[in-house]
């Protein structure tokens, strides 16, 4: 079964560890969920998983669909499958959705291969309108003057046009209103399938009434210390944090 | 005078180009020689069967250039590489250098393949072929243009068959002293264009210095003037992104434009020379009443380029704009900017310099506005932004504003950056490659001005940064 295949995973930030012998496996077709409170590790996992060169990995493999790729740049891993949603999507002013989409769907094409500018704007478009996003924004510098809300739509934008294997989605709701947490969940469900393994991090457990995992994790201290079904998550907004200092973490320790 | 040359012209050719193999056909007939004396200029008038007038001209120039200093006190001491006495003050025909176009450097041919230059103008640009026959594209548009009434000649037909259009301004906007480089055109100048639009006349299609073509256009002391009568307009292209090969180390160019009532002249340039080319120019514009100058300049080659086109707001509600990019990489030093000089009242004057440093680059903005007492109800806008690449890029700024009297304004933005690596890091994250991801950026920063320049050349400008990019990243 291909998946992305976390194994002992340790990391550090500078001189300190975060992630301590993290071990997690997301299988293609399922959507994974991991809750954790501030500081669990969670906006770590994702960036060390994509390749940031502020996080350290001092042990441990990541295999996707068995190819290792810690030894990876960040490109190459996205270029392998790999989709990161970021928690604060940057700006990059002067460059424009289209061309910024075009380029990264170009990058995955060999010498002398083009992409086809009408077939582009055309899946483009339909994606956008899938997200009721005003089709103006295509020309409007990616994320440039663009609201929270706005930026975790674009991420979602992306992540439909690159069609990856894997998609990990660092706290895409935090920042987000009723209705675009409604409509972003609609473009993640909308790419469900066979094909892609999600792991969706977040903080809250409103999100995934949308978007329903088929397993939950919960994460403390840079580890997973419990795994269960989604009713994991509503225990988990029952009982608050407490619950997990007080008896999932030791539990785990001994 | 011709015996020594032989060994002088395999000596320049040794110094001046890095790359390739030029040869030199010899004709000695035509054959000025190096350096530069009185009788040079006697040699070029002669050749050129010009008025007593401009022979004098020349020889005052001459006289001014060599009384003045290299202005090593204010600009770079890499001026001091320039040795007057080894350069070709005048190429005729006969004597342009060529190769065969096996010989033309690899990269150099890349680069043609990757702007997508067409075949014909491959040879021209490379030095293969000393001239580019666009006879018949030009002679369509001469006729075209000759119907309007718009003269559009070079300097020396200008000055004798039009001269009582042209002689009243020539030399006005910028008097032969006004720097040595100014001085040292106006003794040796040759190639150029000298335009005019007749009162109320707009052309639509831009002019440009390419449909004339000729050895001498691509040369090293060009001289332009562009006269646009009450109410005219006109929009004139020079330069173009694929590296121009040369052999001459020295250019040094003199614009000037005059723009009566009402009348609009947009002049843009897009320089990318070979790097062992000291081009050292000087650009002005005379703006009337309700008239504007619009200077659009992106300079990507070249050892060193000191340019600082300016206006001078002399009537009016006159409006003078100098938008600029500016690309310096390893060995390279862009010191450009702008001049803004407010003459009359409710004038208003727009700078925006974007500069780019990459490698070991260097690029240097030195802005003048000048907006004095007496003067009401005058704007000047400047933004300047650099972009540093690498650790050891450079940038330096130096503003020269001098703002008084009541009911004016300035404003002064100026902003210094690198490319940040969160921005890096979100595009590889979407598998864009470090160098890919490099150029974007770089394109994205100076995107609000490429899309200033006709079509042809931001299509250009963007691919020439992608290229410039992928050398400089790692």
């Amino acid at each position: 079964m291909p998946s992305l295949d976390i194994r002992n995973l340790s990391a550090n930030i500078g001189d300190k560890q975060i992630l301590k012998d993290f071990t997690l496996s997301i299988p293609k077709g399922e959507v994974h969920a991991i809750m954790g409170p501030n500081g669990a590790g969670k906006s770590t996992l994702a960036k060390t998983l994509a390749g940031h060169e502020d996080y350290t990995v001092t042990g441990g493999e990541v295999f996707l669909d068995g190819q290792p790729i810690l030894g990876l740049e960040a490109d190459a891993r996205a270029r392998l499958g790999l989709f990161l949603a970021f928690q604060y999507p940057c700006e990059i002013p002067g460059v424009s959705i289209a061309n910024f989409l075009r380029a990264a769907l170009q990058a995955r094409l060999g010498e002398g291969q083009e992409i086809v500018a009408t077939q582009f704007y055309k899946k483009l478009h339909e994606k956008m309108d899938q997200l009721k996003m005003d089709r103006k924004f295509t020309a409007r510098g990616l994320n440039e003057g663009f609201s929270g809300g706005e930026r975790k739509r674009c991420e979602i934008l992306q992540m439909m046009m690159l069609e990856p294997a894997y998609a990990v989605m660092d706290e895409t709701d935090s920042g987000l209103d009723i209705d675009a947490l409604k409509i972003v969940a609609q473009g993640v469900n909308l790419m469900r399938g066979p094909n892609l393994g999600v792991l969706v991090i977040t903080h809250y457990q409103r999100l995934l009434d949308y978007i329903v995992p088929d397993v939950v994790h919960v994460m403390w201290d840079g580890r997973i210390v419990k795994s269960g079904g989604k009713e994991l998550a509503f225990e988990l907004e029952a009982k608050g944090y407490d619950w997990v200092s007080k008896e999932l973490a030791p539990a785990i320790a001994k | 005078m011709s015996i020594e040359t032989d060994t002088a012209t395999a000596n320049q050719i040794a110094i001046d180009r890095e790359k390739g193999n030029f040869r030199y056909d010899t004709d000695y007939a035509f054959d000025a020689g190096v350096g530069l004396r009185p009788a040079t200029i006697d040699y070029i008038a002669d050749v050129k069967g010009e008025e007593p007038w401009v022979r004098e001209f020349r020889h005052k120039a001459l006289k001014i250039f060599e009384s003045k200093p290299m202005p090593t006190h204010w600009a770079t001491k890499d001026l001091e590489a320039i040795d007057f006495s080894k350069i070709r003050y005048y190429l005729s025909q006969g004597q342009k250098p060529s190769r065969t176009w096996d010989e033309v450097p690899a990269d150099i041919k890349k680069t043609f393949e990757r702007l997508g230059i067409p075949e014909q103008e491959r040879k021209f640009l490379a030095g293969v072929e000393a001239q580019f026959d666009s006879e018949a594209a030009y002679s369509r548009m001469k006729e075209g243009l000759s119907k309007l009434g718009v003269i559009f000649v070079g300097p020396t037909e200008g000055l004798k068959d039009h001269a009582e259009i042209f002689r009243p301004w020539f030399g006005k906007v910028i008097p032969t002293s006004d720097n040595k480089f100014s001085a040292l055109n106006s003794a040796v100048f040759s190639g150029g264009s000298f335009i005019y639009v007749p009162k109320g006349v707009k052309v639509k299609q831009p002019l440009q210095a390419y449909f004339r073509i000729n050895a001498e256009n691509f040369g090293q002391f060009e001289r332009t003037l562009i006269i646009a009568d009450e109410g005219a307009e006109v929009t004139y292209m020079e330069g173009c992104t694929a590296p121009k090969f040369e052999t001459a180390t020295l250019h040094s160019a003199v614009v000037e434009l005059v723009a009566l009532k009402g009348a609009k002249i947009q002049y843009i340039t897009v320089q990318n020379w070979s790097n062992n080319v000291f081009n050292l120019v000087t650009k002005r514009g005379l703006a009337h009443e309700e008239a504007e100058i619009r200077w659009i300049d992106c300079n990507i080659g070249s050892r060193l380029t000191m340019k600082y086109p300016g206006v001078i707001l002399k009537g009016r509600k006159a409006r003078g704009e100098v938008l600029s990019i500016a690309l310096a990489g390893d060995g390279q030093h862009q010191d450009t900017g702008a001049k803004m000089i407010h003459a009359a009242d409710e004038t208003s004057s727009n700078i925006i310099a974007k500069s780019i440093s990459v490698g070991k680059g260097r690029s240097t903005y030195r802005g003048l506005v000048q907006i004095p007492k007496h003067l009401k109800n005058c704007k000047n806008n400047t933004e300047c932004d650099a972009l540093l690449i690498n650790a050891n890029s450079r940038t330096d700024t130096y503003p020269a504003i001098t703002v008084r009297g009541e009911g004016n304004s300035v404003q002064h933005e100026a902003s210094v950056s690198k490319v940040s690596a969160e921005q890096i890091f979100y595009m590889r994250s979407r598998g864009l490659s470090e160098a890919a991801a490099m150029s974007l950026s770089v394109n994205g920063f100076i995107n609000d001005l490429v899309r200033e320049f006709p079509m042809e050349y931001s299509v250009e400008l963007k691919r020439l940064i992608e290229l410039e990019m992928e050398g400089s990243v790692g």
